[in-house]
């Protein structure tokens, strides 16, 4: 692995967003990757300078679309859920979703596209299963707000959360190839792999998935 | 003294024409051996391309960026017109520094096949007769354009483009060069274009043809044998079709209501209006510099376009295979080319697997945006050829600050 960027120098980073180190490391160098949800171009630019990939981009944002594309990235302005479609039949090696899954309207046909596009698939999201949300709902008593999610209830983009757990039940339902998956604590740092998935859902921060059919 | 209206117009007059046949630009001519075949059947020959460059060849002939001209635009990008005696029309895109950097880029910009600033069109002399085409000139299309154009890169010892790039009839001369010279374009800007003219984009163009043939000084189109120009009728035309570059937005905060040098209306059909006063402007400034025949054939050349059509139907397979890297770009405001059929062609490279970037610029200035002051058509034009010409290898210019 070439990735020069530690933990601690993306997790100070305006978008806390550590699990991108952890999505480039699962992607193969000089491959043809599609980044669904890019933002800012971030992941882009670590996978193309780090890893030499040919990226594409798609982002829903105008703003965050104009800036990729100023930057020399290929991007184009599109929604998860409506825009898949018009790719063909595995026309890239990765396909990747960054903590964007669970602002989607549609996460079950979401990743079914992905699958189709992609000969694998890496998925990102926050999870819902932390300790620290699963007590603040307990003891709060309150929609929980943490690093990772940081709107309030009407205000958030994310409409369909979810556990660890949860997406291991989705991927088996499906009858998708879990080869990978990362779960981050709240440092930024890898769990153990052996941990069960239990102690995982309850640990992990974040996860990254890495799928295939 | 001032010279009289009619001494003006003959002025003008002569002054354009002098452009038709000995134009302030480099030209190619091509003889009666090496014919252009058009796709109405006809091979035109002689022909004559006349094309302005800025910036150098560099010595593996990779920095070669092609900008494709409008409508009513002409090969006078980035110089003083020799016509109007105004800055060339993307003089804010293209130079030294700027984001087409003429520093780094060898910038080439031909007169299309059927315009009148000396590329062959029907005021060119046809020497069957010795006498203007006129109407005996051959229908040309966008795809004629974009072969003559291939013709003048072949003559020039040209292999490939680094980037080619133009706006409303340029950014479909982008397309067909993307569709049919796909080894030869290593990137691809179509700005606020379509990969087929709409019905209502022909039904504009309908009117204008329709206003210039109105006009008695057409005379059946042979108007320089007669020593006239359908004046009033070309100037209709520009006034409807300028109407269509801007948007309603942009004419009311430009113009609202207001009178023109006047405090109340004159129940007459003078211009009261100050949009009424800037459309005759506009319609009476393009006569000066522009032919009517050459008008109706070109408008005619985008009404014919349509990519998909010509590729059984399926626009994805126009693109089938291309390895070009594109960029699309589109306006809000834009109504004749609405970002609707930007995406169209975004989803068709989609379909396979094409490098595309693809942004929508917020503006209220309508399709003209892209000849304006528009920073971010500016930044994402300057990033994606930065990229692009890194990865084929062109070094940043020496001491240039905006290169990585």
């Amino acid at each position: 692995m070439n990735i020069t960027l530690s933990p601690q120098s993306v997790r100070h980073t305006d978008t806390a967003r550590v699990d991108l180190l952890f999505i480039a490391e699962m992607v193969a160098p000089g491959a043809r990757v599609l980044d669904i949800g890019c933002g800012d171009g971030t992941l882009l630019r670590i996978l193309s300078q780090q890893r030499g990939v040919d990226g594409r981009g798609i982002e829903l944002s105008q703003a965050g679309v104009n800036s990729c594309v100023a930057q020399g990235l290929s991007v184009i302005q599109g929604d998860a859920d409506t825009d898949l479609v018009y790719y063909p039949d595995l026309a890239f090696d990765y396909a990747i979703l960054s903590q964007t899954i669970q602002a989607t309207y549609s996460p079950r046909d979401v990743l079914k596209q992905l699958l189709r596009i992609g000969r694998r698939v890496v998925v990102s999201f926050p999870n819902f299963g932390h300790w620290r949300v699963r007590t603040q709902l307990l003891f709060g008593g309150k929609m929980p707000r943490t690093d990772n999610l940081p709107d309030s209830w009407y205000d958030t983009p994310n409409i369909h959360l979810c556990t660890i757990k949860d997406f291991v039940a989705l991927c088996r339902d499906m009858g998708v190839k879990i080869e990978r998956t990362v779960a981050l604590n709240a440092y930024g740092s890898k769990l153990g792999v052996a941990m069960p998935v239990f102690m995982q859902n309850l640990f992990g921060e974040q996860a990254v998935f890495l799928l295939s059919r | 003294m001032s010279e009289t209206p009619a001494a003006q117009t003959f002025s003008h007059l002569s002054v354009r024409l002098a452009q038709v046949a000995n134009p302030q630009s480099a030209i190619v001519h091509f003889g009666s051996d090496a014919p252009l075949p058009l796709d109405c059947g006809v091979a035109l020959a002689p022909f004559s391309i006349a094309y302005q460059t800025y910036g150098s060849l560099n010595a593996d002939k990779s920095n070669l960026v092609l900008v494709c001209h409008a409508l009513t635009g002409d090969q006078h990008v980035a110089n003083i017109h020799p016509v109007t005696g105004k800055p060339g029309w993307w003089e804010t895109m293209v130079g030294p520094g700027k984001p087409i950097d003429t520093d780094r880029y060898f910038v080439l910009c031909p007169n299309v096949i059927g315009g009148c600033m000396g590329s062959t069109g029907p005021s060119s002399i046809n020497p069957a007769t010795g006498h203007a085409y006129g109407p005996d000139f051959p229908v040309i299309t966008i795809a004629d354009m974009v072969r003559a154009q291939a013709r003048l890169l072949d003559h020039l010892g040209i292999p490939d483009v680094l980037c080619v790039l133009g706006g409303s009839m340029g950014g479909m001369q982008v397309l067909e060069w993307a569709a049919t010279y796909k080894d030869r374009v290593f990137s691809a800007v179509p700005i606020a274009c379509a990969a087929r003219h709409s019905s209502q984009n022909i039904a504009f163009h309908e009117v204008g043809r329709q206003a210039v043939m109105a006009d008695p000084d057409w005379c059946q189109g042979r108007y320089l044998e007669e020593a006239k120009n359908p004046r009033k009728g070309l100037a209709v035309a520009r006034m409807a079709a300028h109407i269509t570059y801007l948007s309603d937005e942009a004419l009311h905060s430009k113009f609202g209501r207001n009178l023109q040098d006047r405090d109340k209306v004159t129940f007459g059909f003078d211009a009261d209006f100050q949009v009424e006063s800037y459309l005759r402007h506009q319609g009476l400034s393009f006569v000066d510099r522009f032919d009517a025949n050459s008008y109706l054939y070109i408008t005619r050349a985008m009404d014919y376009f349509d990519l998909a059509a010509d590729h059984g139907g399926v626009l994805a397979k126009a693109f089938a295979g291309t390895r070009t890297r594109f960029c699309l770009v589109s306006f809000t405001s834009d109504w004749l080319f609405p970002t609707e059929e930007s995406r169209e062609i975004v989803h068709a490279l989609n379909a396979v697997a094409a490098n595309v970037s693809f942004v929508e610029i917020k503006t209220a200035k309508g399709h003209d945006a892209f000849l304006l002051h528009e920073p971010e058509l500016f930044d994402t034009i300057g990033g994606f050829l930065r990229a692009g010409a890194l990865k084929r290898g062109i070094a940043a210019p020496p001491g240039s600050k905006s290169w990585p």
